[in-house]
């Protein structure tokens, strides 16, 4: 086909909305939920619109964020209410027929509440609501008219500005104002740049990246062409990681459809501006998500970090100034530029900017994918929205982080969320997983998990991390088995001082982190263990 | 396999990443794909074909978890480690599966039909605790449910299922 024009996004996205039908049914199909069941409950709704010679259009979506209630099933029927239903397995579907679709009687006791006052979706904007793989979905969304307001309107220092009017800060972890990371990239002068989406979520336990890249990465190609047109760079890659086949799949098949409608290649939207993006798979290290060791990664190495500086935006990838921000920071962008840096930054909390996505599991009753505006206290996420431990439990604590992260006590969950209060906490953002502990759950033990996967992790380059890592295990093991005495506390905290000062790379600089904040928050509990 | 055939599958993997900055990676995803591991005839022609050192392969292979050395049985069961599976369970999965096949994760069993391993999160976390036999993604796993899942894919309700 030809390649479309700004006009044609907004035709496309005119036909394809005028032409949706009024009686749909929508299956959450990503990972989870084709985990749950998904893609049976899929064809068995099919299948039985068929045979029942019912015109009902059956469509995919990703993931809604109730992975708790999967497979989801949302159902429009004509002059009815929209009603989400939860748990719909496929002995369900003739059910659904029966009553929903032809009684027009809605099923109350399957009904999920989709809706929620404390939540706010930007970044989640489309997903569950789209079929990922179909390009005009997106397009009717007002997707891609970002990207052509940019390369209509904005020159690349506009779009640097921009950014920073924004506010918007990298959702990885670290928190670097992205504008300010784009603007140096820009500044360095080269004959080629890169920029990268990171989509290496190694943190187990966090999914916010697999949602988006499965459910919507239309809104991340978007992001990553706009700010390849703010950096000056004309290739970009995904680096996504090989356990997520699906997400692969559907980043795939946008990247083909984008060519097709000319959004990648060559003279973008005839502005003269040419992007084009490949994937590169990781390969199972955690290490990777460390920008310097995923650029070696990139380049076909072993991922071992490098010390910055020189810093990846002055010599990145092949040597080349490169920009790496990842996928819930890139899904961002098509929004702040629709409507206005202003108006994001007006979302938020100090300086935090915008919402954040985190992945609240562990034990709590509903977990998922939610997205709150920062700002939001915890309390409000794990109770309000997560509904709290399970019945006859008491949450203890949540962890945020991951391994880089520590745990927060329940007397602290009134704190608003931002990357300050987070780290003043002595936890830290994170990229966004929110696991949830109740008084089951040992706190020495989850140090020692944290530190158990930091030690697999660890590339081995620099001894702090490699050995440090290793010794504080040892203790840990030591006070577990109750063998432990008063004084392996204090060797525990003198490593880990050791490992956050010298370690070469931010695995190592962070890894103690899950001890050091159990040690503050639960130091009763290692003393418990304790040799008597 | 023949110097012909590993000829010709050398070729089939390389192509589409030949001249390609970094494209070793990606040309190991491919082969792993095929014969979910790196079997070390392939890596000998490979590292002719790019002229580079065999070295250069295995440090690669060597340092990323998800390459294999070795063929690893017939059906692989990966038992998710992330944080929320080990608070929900998979410490206690990885002993069931223990106690049923007689291997520790990263252990092949003798008949060549399980291989199993641990796996740091798949992204499944509302569905704690997670486990996957092959591409199979079984959610809130029980201890109890093991031996009905090792059975699904034993060689006997595999040679029913023909």
């Amino acid at each position: 086909m030809n390649p479309v024009t700004h006009e044609d996004l907004s035709k496309i996205k005119e036909e394809t909305n005028s032409k949706a039908g009024k009686n749909w049914i929508s299956v959450g199909l990503s990972t989870c939920g084709i985990a749950a069941g998904a893609q049976d409950t899929f064809f068995a709704l099919k299948n039985e619109a068929r045979t029942r010679k019912i015109p009902f259009e059956v469509r995919r979506t990703g993931c809604a964020g109730l992975c708790a209630e999967e497979p989801l099933v949302a159902v429009a029927v004509e002059d009815m209410p929209l009603v989400t239903y939860g748990k719909l397995t496929k002995d369900k579907v003739g059910r659904l027929f029966d009553e929903h679709i032809l009684g027009k009687k809605v099923l109350n006791d399957l009904t999920v509440k989709t809706q929620d006052s404390k939540q706010m979706r930007i970044v989640l904007r489309n997903c569950g609501e789209i079929d990922p793989e179909n390009i005009r979905d997106y397009i009717a969304r007002g997707g891609y008219l970002a990207l052509a307001k940019v390369l209509k309107e904005y020159k690349p220092e506009k779009v640097n500005e921009e950014m920073k009017v924004s506010g918007l800060r990298g959702r990885g972890g670290a928190g670097f104002p992205t504008g300010i990371k784009w603007e140096i990239t820009r500044k360095v002068e080269a004959d080629q740049k890169y920029i990268i989406c990171n989509g290496d979520e190694g943190d187990p336990g966090a999914y916010m990246d697999r949602g988006v890249l499965e459910g919507d990465p239309h809104s991340v190609i978007e992001g990553l062409t706009i700010g390849g047109y703010g950096i000056g760079a004309t290739r970009g890659f995904f680096y996504i990681r090989a356990e997520y086949p699906l997400a692969i799949e559907r980043v795939e098949k946008a990247l083909k459809q984008a060519y097709q409608y000319g959004l990648l290649g060559k003279n973008i939207l005839g502005s003269g501006f040419s992007f084009d993006v490949e994937i590169r798979l990781g390969a199972g290290a955690f290490v990777c998500g460390e920008e310097t060791a995923l650029i070696a990664s990139i380049e076909g190495k072993r991922g071992y970090p490098h010390p910055r500086p020189p810093y990846p935006s002055i010599k990145g990838l092949w040597g080349k100034p490169t920009c790496i921000n990842n996928v819930e920071t890139l899904a961002n962008i098509p929004v702040i530029f629709l409507k206005g840096g202003k108006w994001f930054a007006g979302i938020g909390y100090e300086k935090s900017k915008g919402t954040k996505v985190f992945a609240l599991t562990g034990k709590v009753k509903k977990s998922g994918l939610v997205e709150v505006p920062m700002g939001t206290t915890l309390r409000e996420i794990v109770f309000d929205i997560g509904g709290g431990a399970a019945k006859g439990k008491k949450v203890k604590a949540i962890q945020t982080g991951g391994p880089s992260g520590g745990v927060i006590p329940r007397e602290h969950f009134d704190t608003p969320v931002s990357y300050e209060n987070l780290q003043m906490l002595g936890s830290i953002m994170g990229s966004g997983g929110m696991i949830v502990m109740d008084e089951d759950d040992s706190m020495v033990d989850i140090a020692k998990f944290y530190l158990g996967f930091c030690v697999d992790e660890s590339c081995g380059k620099c001894a702090p991390c490699r050995i440090g890592g290793k010794q504080m295990l040892g203790y840990l093991e030591k006070i577990t088995e109750g063998r432990g005495t008063p004084e392996d506390l204090d060797k525990l905290r003198t490593i880990s001082y050791a490992m956050q000062k010298a370690s070469l790379c931010g695995l190592g600089q962070t890894a103690p982190n899950p001890v050091l904040s159990t040690l503050r928050y639960f130091e009763n509990e290692y003393k418990e263990k304790m040799a008597r | 396999m023949t110097s012909e055939e590993i000829g010709k599958i050398v070729d089939e993997v390389v192509a589409p990443w030949e001249n390609k900055d970094g494209n070793l990676i990606m040309i190991l995803h491919q082969i792993q794909n095929r014969f979910s591991y790196v079997p070390r005839e392939i890596s000998f022609a490979v590292a002719k074909r790019l002229h580079i050192p065999l070295a250069r392969i295995y440090e690669v292979i060597t340092f990323y978890h998800y390459f294999k050395l070795e063929a690893p049985g017939k059906n692989i069961i990966s038992v998710c480690l992330g944080t929320a599976c080990y608070l929900k369970g998979s410490p206690e999965l990885i002993a069931a599966l223990k106690k049923q096949l007689g291997v520790n994760p990263g252990e092949t069993t003798p008949d060549k039909q399980f291989h199993v391993q641990v796996v740091r999160c798949l992204g499944c976390c509302g569905l704690a605790p997670v486990l996957t036999v092959g591409q199979k993604v079984y959610g809130r796993v029980t201890p109890q449910q093991i031996p009905d899942i090792v059975a699904e894919y034993s060689p006997e309700r595999a040679a029913q299922r023909n």
